[in-house]
């Protein structure tokens, strides 16, 4: 009962707070003389009324939930991962290497060893961030917004220098991929892979970090550090791992932007999934399963966005506000939990 | 004693979206108007600001244009990263909004995003800024155009090579690629035409639209000495204000800047867009085949320099004016032998002349004679 009860809260009052941003947002629009009703059509007709915009609602959300997992695993052992768009990067063009260097091998092999590949680098370089807190006790949200910084501007030298294909003029491009080690669509749907790839690790994560006893560990790291020690957890070991499986997914975010997108690394390849990760993982509580939805909110607001844009001639800002407005009232309706007649009646029978 | 609750919170809910639904379908109705069979739609695509003093402003300038043709519906949408978003929102102008020709704007559109679109739907057209389309390579539904904007840049540099008393002029540059090379040679060029003492400091930022590493880099060419300004970066907007407030001469780029200088904004290089647009537009109303390479200067009205500014001295103009006048007759060429790099190496040899429309000037890969910086 309890437990249901839990469950319809987290259902409710995101969708409440939802419903409270597009209501101020409707007066907002109103203010600027459009009418608020085909405001809220447009944003249906934008990301949900066909099977047109659910795959764009989709495809907008594929990159988006591995890049929340890589600040949702390491928040799990308490630490505060900012730099996904690193691993990202350095993951995509890790990807890109690798699939090129393996143009003859077969297809499958090309794949798998483009993901292998990709999330150990992304693993590598968050990993990177956990030591230096553990080992070093550097604050790991500025370390990992900074080694952001280092592995961008190290993608770019590389990518205009050393690993740069002369072909690629005026967009300086690492050598394409083979047509054939591209990740294709999703059967019967026009969204890549990479929404599946997703979809899977949060499952395994999820399972791995509430259901076994080395996630349980986690958890206690992340409570409480010196409890952690005391009942004989390696929380080094702990930390490290955490920190590597969040930027495996970064990684694997990048190879899918490469395999399944550009074919090749290049700038477009740094377009801020990774910051957009950490709102959509926050929103979710940094609960796996969560990250799912939150990413198809994000992906369908990007979706109807573009529909606002579009037919109501509003610049791109506008559309930030709703999106700003949603985030702020689903963060500021934490605070409900727990408070409604049913937080009252639990808190009574314990 | 929790259904209840759950209950009116999911009653309020799919009311709302109940209602959401309905009022979808009627504008459903409403949004058909744009696919009315006499109608053009065409859909615009920016990679940043509509309004940001440069690129994406040149070409939301000629969208704003077209939009006064009879029989012309545009729809626009900014801020579309180079990734899977934007095959997304040309896939929307097309499915949702009933478009049939598409400028996608930003260079980095072209591949893979334009070209798997353009094979997805045969039917629609694509013009793309820039990109090198291909005979046999790329679809027939695929456009490029283009503009040869180092003619502007050339006379940037003349009236720049009058105006400067200290002989160092300063360019600022997103990335080292041919397009931008092509630039600052041209620049230095028409400069050393009126004083072979003068030079070019270059800095390269990195990045398209970096206006902190702008501005730093804008001040310390001021702190070395350099008197006059320009940059290729997508929004000129920081280094000519930095040029302004610290009292000194500044070149435009994309589009026109002198409202943000007004004391030392002598002239600028700008694209013309309104011209492909018109052309393309043209085309799509009489059903007639897309141009794959559409190609143009100044005399084609594909680029403009800016009005001249106030500082600008009479030589200035006068030199600027005769240059202009040989280019509209398409007799200047820019790029011509003897020309040796900065290190000294002979990049064009005595003799040879490379015209505006020669695909060699695509590649370029050298800094000439007079700029300092390396490639």
């Amino acid at each position: 009962m309890q437990r249901l009860a839990r469950a319809g809260e987290a259902v409710a009052i995101p969708l409440g707070a939802m419903v409270a941003a597009l209501v101020v947002f409707g007066l907002f629009m109103a203010a600027l003389g459009h009418n608020p009703l085909e405001v809220y059509a447009l944003i249906y007709r934008g990301a949900f009324a066909s099977a047109f915009s659910w795959q764009n609602t989709l495809a907008r959300a594929a990159p988006l939930v591995l890049t929340a997992l890589c600040v949702a695993i390491p928040a799990r052992v308490g630490l505060m991962i900012i730099g996904g768009e690193g691993a990202l990067v350095l993951g995509g063009l890790a990807a890109a290497v690798i699939g090129h260097q393996l143009a003859g091998a077969a297809p499958l092999a090309v794949k798998l060893a483009m993901a292998a590949g990709a999330m150990l680098m992304g693993a590598a370089w968050i990993a990177l961030a956990g030591a230096l807190r553990h080992y070093r006790g550097v604050n790991e949200t500025i370390a990992s917004l900074l080694l952001t910084y280092i592995a961008i501007a190290l993608f770019n030298h590389l990518v205009e220098g050393p690993l740069r294909d002369p072909a690629s003029l005026n967009k300086p491009s690492t050598a394409p991929i083979a047509e054939a080690s591209m990740l294709g669509r999703l059967p019967g749907l026009d969204v890549h892979w990479g929404l599946g790839l997703g979809v899977v690790l949060c499952l395994v994560l999820y399972v791995f970090t509430g259901r076994t006893t080395y996630g349980f560990a986690m958890r206690i790291v992340g409570g409480n550090v010196r409890a952690a020690r005391l009942a004989g957890l390696s929380v080094g070991t702990l930390i490290l791992v955490a920190c590597a499986l969040g930027g495996a997914a970064a990684g694997l975010a990048g190879m899918v932007e490469v395999a399944a997108v550009h074919g090749s690394a290049n700038a477009s390849l740094i377009a801020g999934y990774g910051y957009a990760g950490i709102v959509i993982a926050f929103i979710a509580r940094h609960h796996p399963l969560a990250i799912v939805p939150v990413a198809l909110l994000v992906g369908g607001l990007g979706a109807s966005g573009g529909m606002l844009q579009r037919r109501l001639d509003l610049p791109d800002a506008t559309v930030l506000v709703l999106q700003g407005l949603a985030f702020m009232l689903i963060l500021a309706s934490e605070t409900l939990y727990g408070r409604g007649r049913l937080g009252r009646a639990r808190s009574a029978t314990t | 004693m929790s259904q209840p609750r759950a209950d009116v919170s999911r009653r309020d809910v799919l009311k709302i979206f109940g209602a959401a639904g309905i009022a979808g379908a009627t504008t459903g109705l409403a949004g058909g108007q744009a696919r009315a069979a006499d109608k053009l739609v065409v859909g615009v695509i920016y990679v940043g600001p509509r309004d940001d003093y440069g690129y994406n402003q040149a070409q939301a300038q000629a969208a704003a244009a077209i939009k006064a043709m009879p029989g012309v519906t545009v729809v626009e949408q900014e801020k579309v990263p180079e990734t899977n978003d934007v095959q997304k929102t040309m896939g929307s102008m097309i499915e949702q909004d009933g478009a049939t020709l598409l400028f996608p704007t930003s260079f980095g559109y072209f591949d893979p995003h334009i070209l798997r679109m353009a094979e997805k739907y045969p039917k629609v057209r694509f013009a793309h800024c820039g990109g090198l389309w291909t005979e046999g390579k790329h679809p027939k539904n695929v456009g490029s155009y283009f503009g040869y904007i180092d003619e502007c840049q050339y006379l940037d540099g003349v009236v720049a090579g009058h105006a400067s008393k200290s002989k160092k002029l300063g360019f600022i540059a997103a990335k080292p690629i041919p397009q931008v090379l092509r630039n600052i040679n041209a620049f230095t060029l028409g400069a050393r035409s009126v004083d072979p003492k003068i030079t070019t400091s270059l800095i390269v930022t990195g990045d398209w639209a970096l206006p902190v590493k702008e501005a730093e880099a804008a001040n310390s060419l001021i702190d070395q000495g350099v008197d006059i300004l320009t940059c290729h970066v997508d929004s000129p907007k920081v280094v000519v204000e930095t040029a302004e407030r610290r009292n000194i001469y500044v070149c435009g780029y994309h589009a026109n800047q002198a409202t943000l200088a007004p004391k030392g904004y002598l002239t600028g290089a700008e694209w013309n867009w309104l011209t492909p647009y018109t052309m393309h537009v043209k085309d799509a109303q009489a059903s007639k085949p897309l141009v794959n390479f559409l190609r143009g200067g100044l005399k084609d009205g594909f680029v403009k320099p800016s009005a001249y500014g106030k500082a600008v001295p009479e030589p200035a103009r006068k030199r600027a004016d005769a240059v202009k006048a040989q280019m509209m007759k398409g007799e200047f060429i820019i790029f011509k032998g003897p020309l040796k790099d900065n290190t000294g190496k002979t990049v064009i040899d005595t003799g040879v002349a490379q015209k505006q429309t020669d695909v060699v000037l695509e590649q370029m890969s050298y800094l000439v004679e007079g700029v300092i910086g390396k490639v």
